[in-house]
């Protein structure tokens, strides 16, 4: 069973009904104590970091997140759940501390080259570490959907998977053992997304 | 490279999808039907459109219950993003909207009378969710008026300074209609189009007139658009969203197609 963060994101709907039709069993968890038997954790987003942050922390599922991520367990982050990994983000000055399980912090594109913000729409993921499992079937340079203002800086490139380039090129997927997170919305991304997903719900049945 | 995005549109009158000439009204009778919303959806999806918009074009609250059932349906069976419009009035339905599955609202005649309501929508679920919808029509060669309940009431806005001013309010996508073209097939109106897209710092998405593909490819070019919207020409069938996407990545335009890695643009 996945547990799937329920802190009021936006796309909680989307990501759920994604991972129900790629045929994982999920449970929906608004507290720390539906983590225990899970056998995996994922983190929606779409929104603010600091809205989520702080949403976590209410439902004090922001230590049991780290934990079970400490744990070593499958873990997937998705857009604002792949930003909450770092330390801290520029968002709106935030003051909120994040996961901290990456170091690095959260920054905003800078519009260089005239580019809109946020990025809206379907751009490509270059697989710069092609092993990784989320990527299994996906052909590189495949697009998927992004909606977003900022974007996570690891301290440590050798995490980053996949990049993109919106103006500047920016990890927009990172690995690290059991931890993957995404810039993307692969709920939003039609075939190659829940090829993503699907790869993600046997990474996890796979590790017995 | 970010692709341009090809975005169906489909008007929902009565739980069927429906098409006007000119901004035809429901209740005049002045439209065709095409079909179910839920099938034509499917459809799209499976040609590879980027996005789908649906507009509840008649927004009763009998209507508004439609809608949100027909939003379901799609989002259960189409994991690709999905945008609502039409009788939206209050944060309250934008959030019923979203949780039946819609990732982005889009408001119009409701934002003009209450601007704030973008400002609202945007501080509850973010700038990305709200996209607020233009109607222009050209008044004067070098003026173009906002109009709002569908095209019918002068609101004595410009339209490029509404559109920056929705922007400032939290608006993070555009979406601009022209009256004079709608329905016309006759070509996006270029000039508003590229005026506006110039003007703010979100995406801007053209709408109304594409008869013919070279028109997606001006809008999206000499326009300046970032994505395209349109009914007819995929509703009678005359081209698939896979169609336009060749003729685009012909073009030099960068476009999403499927079962290639790389972008379209050659």
């Amino acid at each position: 069973m996945i547990a799937l963060i329920d802190y009021g994101a936006g796309n909680l709907r989307s990501v759920h009904k994604a991972l129900l039709h790629v045929g994982a069993s999920v449970r929906l968890a608004k507290e720390a104590a539906e983590l225990r038997d899970a056998k995996a954790v994922v983190l929606p987003g779409v929104g603010a970091f600091d809205d989520c942050i702080n949403a976590l922390r209410r439902q004090e599922l922001l230590a049991a997140v780290r934990d079970f991520i400490h744990g070593g367990a499958p873990f997937l982050g998705i857009c604002v759940g792949y930003q909450a990994l770092f330390e801290a983000s520029d968002e709106f000055n935030s003051s909120s501390a994040g996961l901290g399980v990456f170091a690095g912090r959260v920054v905003r594109f800078s519009g260089v080259g005239g580019c809109k913000v946020p990025q809206i729409g379907w751009n490509e993921v270059s697989q710069t570490r092609p092993e990784c499992p989320l990527f299994r079937g996906v052909p590189d340079g495949s697009h998927f959907y992004f909606v977003h203002s900022y974007y996570p800086r690891p301290a440590d490139t050798s995490i980053i998977a996949g990049q993109t380039t919106y103006g500047e090129t920016f990890a927009s997927a990172v690995w690290r053992n059991n931890v993957f997170a995404t810039q993307f919305h692969p709920e939003k991304s039609q075939e190659v997304g829940l090829r993503l997903l699907r790869n993600f719900v046997e990474f996890v049945s796979n590790r017995r | 490279m970010l692709a341009k995005r090809i975005i169906p549109c489909l008007d929902v009158h009565d739980g069927q999808v429906t098409r006007g000439v000119k901004f035809g009204r429901a209740e005049a009778g002045e439209l065709r039907n095409v079909g179910d919303p839920v099938a034509l959806a499917l459809e799209y999806n499976r040609q590879g459109a980027d996005e789908m918009v649906f507009y509840d074009i008649t927004a009763s609250a009998h209507e508004r219950r439609t809608m949100v059932e027909v939003i379901e349906q799609v989002a259960s069976q189409c994991f690709m993003p999905l945008t609502v419009g039409g009788g939206i009035r209050r944060v309250e339905d934008m959030h019923r909207m979203l949780r039946a599955g819609a990732d982005k609202v889009s408001i119009n005649s409701a934002a003009l009378a209450t601007p704030d309501l973008i400002r609202a929508g945007a501080e509850r679920f973010g700038s990305q969710c709200i996209v607020v919808s233009i109607d222009a029509r050209r008044v004067a060669p070098d003026r173009w008026e906002v109009f709002s309940h569908g095209g019918r009431k002068p609101t004595g806005l410009e339209a490029v300074a509404w559109a920056r001013r929705a922007v400032d309010l939290g608006a993070g996508e555009i979406v601009l209609n022209s009256i004079d073209a709608d329905g016309t097939k006759a070509g996006y109106d270029l000039e508003i189009t590229r005026r506006v897209s110039e003007a703010v710092g979100v995406p801007v998405v053209a709408s109304g007139g594409a008869g013919r593909l070279e028109h997606l490819a001006d809008v999206l070019l000499t326009g300046k658009a970032d994505a395209v919207l349109a009914a007819s020409i995929f509703h009678f069938g005359e081209f698939t969203v896979a169609d336009v996407k060749e003729f685009l990545a012909a073009r030099g335009v960068p476009v999403r197609r499927l079962g290639t890695g790389s972008a379209g643009a050659t």
